[in-house]
């Protein structure tokens, strides 16, 4: 159900086997040249030349199909209003949480914003956890209580999930302040929007970070729009590698999974030894803000079609495996098909998950055992609650 | 300086208010046009820019409508200069509003969800501050002259539920700034409430948060004047008389006290209704000769209950009316937890609780 575990170093991935006609034994490395070049500031950029290998391009493009077909049906549950609240969707921006794991380990941790269903795949969640948390199920990721904007993962570092814009960079400086004082070897990539980034929030953290030399990564997922703000109606200077003054940056083509995997080995690398770094990541989300923007009147549909057409990540990822003749159309069409029913099984099992017990509302607000009661009105006790359920709704 | 704007208007309405087309207009003969909250906000900044070449809308978004549709037209009618987007930067917004303010002019803020206030309560809170020093260090304001004043900021800002808001879009942070001397709170209950509220709230010398209640926005439609008026801050309205228990509360929440009042009714309980209206500095003279007649009070607001503005008006009544009350001061709020994403209508203060509250206040 999650993300196929195979490593960029691992060898034979028993979900890839049954698409595979010829033997995937070629793992031999390749070396590809990124899209575009990277933009440095203040730092010297790394190699075009990324090396990857077969099985690791079957899996980019395995993953990244998987979080796509994961939104759009989120999209269609929410339209069946079986999700509830706020849904932000990450499509088109797929290489950015991908290529992002290829080039760090399960110690480094990550930290985002409320778009972050895909990040959690992508850090070893699982289908059902997404799609239960999704709709408030008790298997989901946060038991229910958290839905579209809260996802966590403790055991692989992914410290969520975070609704009030740019809140979660400063949180990403505490920790990677704990990951070096505690010499874990390990960093935190802090992920966060280009509308977040006009926020104070992250000229504090930047500030901090530098001043401790923090293994921090602080990255901007660039799609361009802060809701129905284009970047350059927000910001002076939306070159946001750049805005870290004294902070060295660099500017990704995040459209390109394999550049994004060049620049997160990069940035961990330098992370470690000289502090925090930038990575801009120039991407794009297909879909509106979030579900009550249908994404078309702030921008045009030629514009959005261009992108789909010319950077789409799943696609460049397709052309590469067809062109290196890793594999064949109807693998790949293969491939699709059985990630579109491992969609619809996680869903139809999520559906079946509980919802939460109303007794779980007044769990997790403070720790249990330590003297704290819930008050719940001046007319009612916890205890009358459970008795008094018929006033309750 | 009030009354250089529009008219002030004593509206007493029979019954009802969301959706009632029974009140008495004022005294002015133009007409009046259905409406829904979201359109009497826009109307109110349509004439408040209309009126005051000094003042201005600016917000996140607010220049194509802001996510709600309550700026629509503003900057096609007023220009880019005077309805602007800001960035993404709710201090920073604060922070500007109360510069430009200071130069004596209008600033009409949007905050996008009363949830994204927070990085901005300092601001408004220095706010205040600033407000004190200029008018009440009279010393200071000696020396300059009494020239400088922020009181001409208003911060716009859509709170409570919405029915599936989850924890980031259904707060009710109003209690926080009626912590703070210096500021105004005031929350309207429906469309026409809206126009005049914040029409006051846009001209009143003293920085004002006004809290809008997001589920009402489509939801309430009423009979709306088309011109331009003005409602008194600080005055409580009784909306609904009764002579059992008074039930006193604010913005959304109204609607749902209504429909325990008239289930109450059926059991022979007569409720008396207050629109709080300004939560500071509060109208304590009207709830107070309310409960003298009544003996009994009960207050509700979708706001956790520990903290919340409730525990407010509950300490004063007590200590204003202690020898007249006949049973304890009843308070039926949200729930002491984050508001819930699956569990809403348990957090809520729902008319089930309402009632059953009364009952017991009542019954005492
Ligand atoms: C403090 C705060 N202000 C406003 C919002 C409302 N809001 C949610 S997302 C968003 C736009 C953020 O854009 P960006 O940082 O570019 O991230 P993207 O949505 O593009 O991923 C806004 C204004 C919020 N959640 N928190
Ligand atoms: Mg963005």
């Amino acid at each position: 159900m999650a993300l196929s575990r195979l490593s960029h170093r691992g060898v034979g991935s028993t979900l890839l086997r049954p698409f595979s006609a010829r033997p995937i034994s070629s793992d031999a490395t390749l070396t590809i040249e990124t899209s575009v070049p990277f933009t440095a500031h203040n730092c010297d950029p790394p190699s075009r030349d990324v090396a990857t290998s077969a099985p690791e391009l079957l899996t980019f493009f395995r993953d990244m199909a998987l979080m796509r077909r994961m939104e759009i049906a989120a999209d269609s549950l929410y339209k069946a209003k079986l999700i509830r609240g706020f849904c932000h969707l990450y499509d088109g921006q797929e290489a950015v949480a991908v290529g992002m794991e290829a080039g760090i380990t399960k110690r480094d941790c990550i930290i985002t914003a409320y778009r972050d269903h895909c990040t959690f795949l992508g850090r070893g969640g699982t289908l059902l956890e997404v799609f239960a948390e999704l709709m408030g199920r008790r298997e989901g990721c946060s038991k229910g209580k958290g839905g579209s904007m809260h996802f966590y993962k403790k055991e692989s570092g992914f410290y969520g999930g975070h609704g009030i814009v740019g809140a979660q960079i400063p949180l990403g400086c505490g920790l990677a302040f704990a990951q070096k004082y505690s010499k874990d070897e390990a960093v935190t990539f802090a992920l966060y929007g280009d509308g977040a980034a006009n926020q104070g929030q992250l000229f504090e953290a930047l500030n901090i970070a530098a001043l401790w030399d923090l293994p921090a990564i602080l990255v901007c997922e660039n799609n361009h729009y802060g809701m129905g703000t284009a970047e350059w109606r927000a910001a002076k200077s939306p070159a946001y590698y750049k805005r870290g003054d004294y902070v060295p940056g660099l500017k990704v083509d995040g459209m390109d999974v394999l550049a994004v995997k060049q620049a997160c080995k990069f940035a961990k690398e330098h992370a470690l030894k000289n502090g925090p770094l930038i990575l801009e990541m120039d991407t794009y989300r297909y879909h509106g803000h979030s579900m009550s923007d249908p994404g078309s009147t702030y921008r045009t549909r030629d514009e959005i079609s261009g992108v789909r057409q010319e950077r789409d990540p799943i696609e460049r990822v397709r052309k590469l495996l067809l062109t290196h003749d890793i594999a064949a159309e109807k693998e790949l069409k293969d491939i699709e098909k059985e990630i579109r029913k491992e969609v619809d099984e996680a869903i139809a099992k999520a559906k079946e998950s509980p919802m939460p017990d109303p007794s779980d509302l007044f769990t997790n607000v403070y720790v249990k055992g330590y003297g704290v009661e819930v008050l719940i009105s001046s007319n009612y006790t916890a205890l009358e609650f459970y008795r008094r359920m018929d006033i309750f709704s | 300086m009030l009354t250089k704007f529009g008219r002030w208007v004593s509206l007493v309405p029979k019954r009802g208010f969301s959706t009632s087309t029974s009140f008495q207009k004022g005294a002015s003969e133009e007409g009046v046009k259905s409406m829904n909250l979201c359109s009497a906000i826009n109307q109110a900044l349509h004439i408040a820019l209309d009126t005051d070449p000094r003042s201005y809308v600016f917000g996140e978004d607010v220049s194509f409508g802001g996510v709600f549709r309550c700026t629509n037209g503003l900057a096609d009618q007023f220009g880019k200069k005077r309805v602007f987007n800001t960035p993404l930067c709710e201090q920073g917004i604060v922070g500007f509003g109360i510069g430009l303010a200071a130069m004596g002019n209008q600033a009409i803020a949007e905050i996008q969800f009363a949830d994204y206030i927070f990085p901005a309560f300092d601001q408004a809170i220095t706010d205040q501050f600033c407000f004190q020093i200029v008018n009440e260090a009279a010393k200071f304001r000696y020396r300059s002259g009494n020239q400088f004043n922020c009181g001409g900021l208003t911060i716009r800002t859509p709170y409570g539920a919405v029915g599936h808001g989850g924890h980031y879009h259904s707060q009710s942070p109003e209690a926080f700034f009626c912590h703070v001397p210096g500021i105004k709170v005031v929350i309207p209950r429906s469309p026409r409430q809206a126009k005049g509220l914040l029409l006051s709230c846009i001209r009143d010398p003293n920085p004002i948060v006004f809290f809008e209640p997001k589920w009402l926005y489509r939801l309430a439609v009423e009979e709306v004047p088309e011109d331009d008026y003005m409602l008194p801050l600080s005055e409580a309205e009784v909306i609904r008389q009764g002579s059992d228990i008074t039930l006193v509360g604010w913005g959304a929440q109204l609607s749902t006290m209504e429909q325990a009042c008239l289930d109450a009714e059926k059991e022979g309980i007569s409720c008396e209704l207050i629109d709080l209206k300004t939560l500071i500095p509060w109208d304590k003279e009207t709830v107070e000769a309310s409960v003298k007649k009544t003996g009994r009070l009960l207050v509700s607001h979708e706001a956790p209950i520990t903290g919340g503005f409730g525990a407010e008006i509950s300490a004063s009544i007590v200590e204003r009316c202690f020898s007249r009350l006949e049973a304890p001061v009843a308070r039926v709020c949200g729930l002491d937890t984050p508001f819930p994403l699956v569990f809403e209508p348990f957090y809520m203060p729902t008319k089930n609780k309402i009632l059953d509250a009364i009952k017991s206040t009542v019954n005492y």
